[in-house]
């Protein structure tokens, strides 16, 4: 068997990667695919626990992330492409007309 | 009985409501229709309750009726209840039929005037609040009575609201008789503390019961605290500053307020808590010695006056000094008759300057007057008349009343000689000032402006008539009091024997002993002397030699500075009172608090403070949604390490 914290090391470095690129990187596509990284490194979490808990909880909850973060890529993507439109750049430092 | 006390006191208070309501929509007859008719059903009744009350059989010490109850709290209780004896009926009787007159006068002397609804409107709201005061059963319906007459006062001194001077006028007048207030109020307090009922009834029966000398220093307390209200509202030193500006007011106010009715109410109310008084003589002598200064005081200030009406106010405050020195010494009667005389007489001194100022176009310096009797026949011979009657000329009712308060200074329970011989030398002084007034406006040549002497007339019948009327009381009125010297039998004094008997018994106790070395008619003979020779130096000054009064300013112009500037009271107030007042106000109270602290430091200070840390946090809104991503992962490290060291 594969010691539990094994899989939480994993989880834990793809998360900080998916933080890290979704704060260092500028193209607007990408930072939507860390936030994809940090909720997957999350489901691994969930099933890891799962699996050594013999609690099938967790794997009820993995569904349920996994319909959120499908959801969000549609919306998401449907918000970049309207923004694309308008603005015709994909850079995230462009978009800052909320500025007080 | 009750019934008709009520329907007395109502007219006057819906006839105000109706005038000051609907009053602008309608036309002076129905406002002058409204108010006299008011004002007459109020003498109607007030003479029909006179005459029940007098065939009561047995005929009761008081009538009293409680209507409902007014406060009711813990053990204090006061009801709406009215009180009727023998004094009531006296007070309430002359209160309605002056006010019935000086009604009629002044629609006469109102007819050109604006606001002619709200004047009528509040002239009988006051008639309603003086008949309350005479008639209320406890302190503190009386004093309702007491502020109503106060507040209306303030309204129709202040009438030509337009006028800087009157609006001060009436401010001044509200604002000092506020200050004696503060006495009968805490009077009042002293009272119920002590004998836990505010009732007159209640109250005089127990200060009766009383053996002589117990509880004298409460009492004592209670007189002087009263006292200063009555200063206030009666005009005596020091509180009488603001008589002499209510001659702002209209002519008709002057008569009805000012010398007839609002004025007595601090003398109505010394003779109605006489028992109080005669429990407590040291302060009976303190109000005898208060009236006998203030008579002599403002009669001075009276000599050199050149404003008709001003004069005739220091005239008022003097006679009313006259009405203390008879309640001071023990003979509350005759105090209370020379209120009756005085508001006779008084009402048609004023009435007639009204009169002579209609004539003269708003005229009042006597400087500029003369001759006036040519052209105004009936004002000046009702206006001798009641000059006459007030210098104590024998035969007209100032003779009689102003006598019987004489006699009493001399002779009564409280009698000292020096409050007799103070008040004959006023006496002296008062016919000399009223008939200075007399021979400079009516008499000698003409010094009237040849613009105004085109527009001289006398006064149309409306205010004629009343004059008449009130001459005729002026000479009447005294009658029923034939002094005793003369051999008569002082009906009015034994008349109203039931209200002030336990009074003067009680105070024949304390009563000084004194030599009588002058008999009553030695007395009378005196202040008939002293009557006499003002009146011929005033003939002597004023007719003959007219240049001597001038020599005279000249050469004791100090006195006669001093006296003209009314010994400088009015700039010594306002040096001590008004102008620290003022400056501070402006200064610091308005200049330095509002201003500064509140305005500036309070209000825009918050507003600052808000602006400049939302000056500081705004800058987190940066719309980089890079900076956004930062804090919330800043956040959530900061948790994450928070959460681990709780372990």
């Amino acid at each position: 068997m594969i010691p539990l914290s094994h899989y939480l090391a994993l989880s834990a470095i793809l998360f900080v990667l998916g933080v890290v690129g979704f704060v260092f990187r500028r193209n607007v596509i990408t930072i939507f695919m860390c936030i994809e990284l940090m909720l997957n490194a999350v489901n691994l979490a969930f099933i890891a626990f799962s699996r050594y808990l013999g609690n099938l909880e967790g794997q009820m909850f993995v569904f349920f992330v996994i319909v959120v973060a499908a959801a969000e890529a549609a919306v998401g993507l449907a918000i970049i492409i309207a923004l694309y439109r308008t603005r015709e750049t994909l850079s995230i430092d462009e978009l800052d007309s909320m500025k007080m | 009985m009750e019934l008709l006390l009520l329907l007395m006191l109502l007219p006057p208070l819906a006839g105000a409501a109706l005038n000051g309501i609907f009053g602008r929509k309608f036309p002076q007859t129905v406002v002058s229709l409204v108010a006299c008719g008011a004002s007459g059903l109020a003498m109607v009744f007030a003479l029909l309750a006179a005459w029940t009350f007098s065939h009561f059989s047995p005929e009761p010490a008081a009538f009293i009726h409680s209507y409902f109850t007014w406060i009711e709290s813990g053990s204090f209780r006061a009801d709406f209840a009215l009180y009727y004896d023998r004094l009531t009926l006296v007070m309430t009787v002359t209160v309605t039929v002056v006010a019935f007159l000086i009604h009629l006068y002044s629609r006469g002397y109102m007819e050109h005037e604006g606001g002619y609804y709200r004047f009528f409107a509040y002239l009988n709201l006051f008639l309603f609040m003086m008949l309350l005061l005479v008639t209320a059963s406890s302190y503190p319906l009386m004093f309702v009575g007491w502020e109503g007459v106060g507040l209306c006062s303030y309204l129709l001194i202040g009438f030509y609201f337009r006028k800087k001077s009157a609006a001060d006028a009436g401010k001044k007048a509200f604002v000092v008789t506020r200050i004696g207030d503060v006495g009968f109020t805490l009077g009042v307090a002293l009272l119920f503390w002590t004998f836990g009922t505010v009732d007159f009834d209640a109250v005089f029966k127990r200060v009766a019961s009383l053996p002589f000398g117990e509880a004298q220093g409460i009492l004592t307390a209670v007189g002087v605290l009263l006292f200063l209200g009555a200063c206030g509202k009666s005009a005596q030193l020091p509180l009488y500053i603001w008589l002499p500006d209510a001659m702002e007011g209209p002519t008709p106010v002057s008569a009805l307020i000012h010398a007839a009715t609002m004025v007595t109410a601090g003398v109505y109310m010394v003779a109605r808590s006489s028992i109080l008084y005669a429990h407590a003589p040291q302060a009976l002598e303190i109000v005898g010695t208060v009236g006998c200064l203030t008579a002599f005081y403002a009669a001075t200030i009276a000599l050199t006056q050149n404003d008709l009406k001003r004069m005739l106010a220091y005239s008022t405050i003097s006679q009313l000094g006259y009405m203390f020195v008879g309640c001071g010494v023990g003979v509350f009667a005759a105090g209370i008759f020379h209120l009756m005389t005085h508001a006779y007489f008084k009402s048609l001194l004023f009435l007639g300057a009204g009169s002579v100022m209609h004539a003269m176009s708003g005229e009042l310096d006597m400087r500029k007057m003369g001759g006036l009797r040519h052209k105004m026949k009936t004002t000046f011979w009702t206006f001798l008349i009641a000059t006459l009657a007030i210098s104590g000329v024998p035969m007209l009712s100032g003779f009689f009343s102003k006598d019987e308060i004489l006699a009493g200074a001399y002779e009564g329970p409280l009698g000292k000689p020096w409050l007799y011989w103070l008040a004959t030398v006023t006496a002296g002084l008062t016919a000399f000032y009223m008939f200075r007034a007399v021979f400079m406006t009516f008499c000698g040549s003409s010094r009237v402006d040849p613009e105004t002497a085109h527009h001289v007339h006398e006064s149309n019948t409306k205010m004629t008539r009343p004059l008449v009327v009130l001459a005729f009381f002026s000479v009447v009125i005294g009658y029923v009091s034939w002094p005793q010297a003369l051999g008569g039998s002082e009906a009015f004094d034994r008349y109203l024997k039931p209200v002030f008997g336990q009074a003067q018994d009680a105070l024949r106790v304390a009563a000084l002993h004194h030599a009588e070395s002058l008999s009553g008619l030695a007395l009378m003979g005196l202040s008939l002397l002293a009557a006499g020779i003002g009146i011929l130096v005033a003939a002597w000054f004023y007719l003959k030699s007219t240049e001597i009064p001038e020599r005279l300013a000249v050469r004791l112009s100090g006195i006669y500075r001093v006296l003209v500037r009314k010994y400088y009271v009015d700039e010594f107030l306002d040096w001590l009172i008004v102008n620290p007042i003022r400056s501070g106000s402006e200064k610091v109270l308005w200049k330095g608090m509002d201003a500064g602290v509140i305005d500036s430091g309070l209000v825009e200070g918050a507003a600052e403070a808000a602006s400049g840390i939302g000056g500081v946090l705004r800058r987190i809104q940066s719309g980089n949604i890079r900076s956004y991503a930062a804090w919330v992962v800043l956040g959530a490290v900061v948790w994450l390490i928070y959460a681990l060291w709780q372990r």
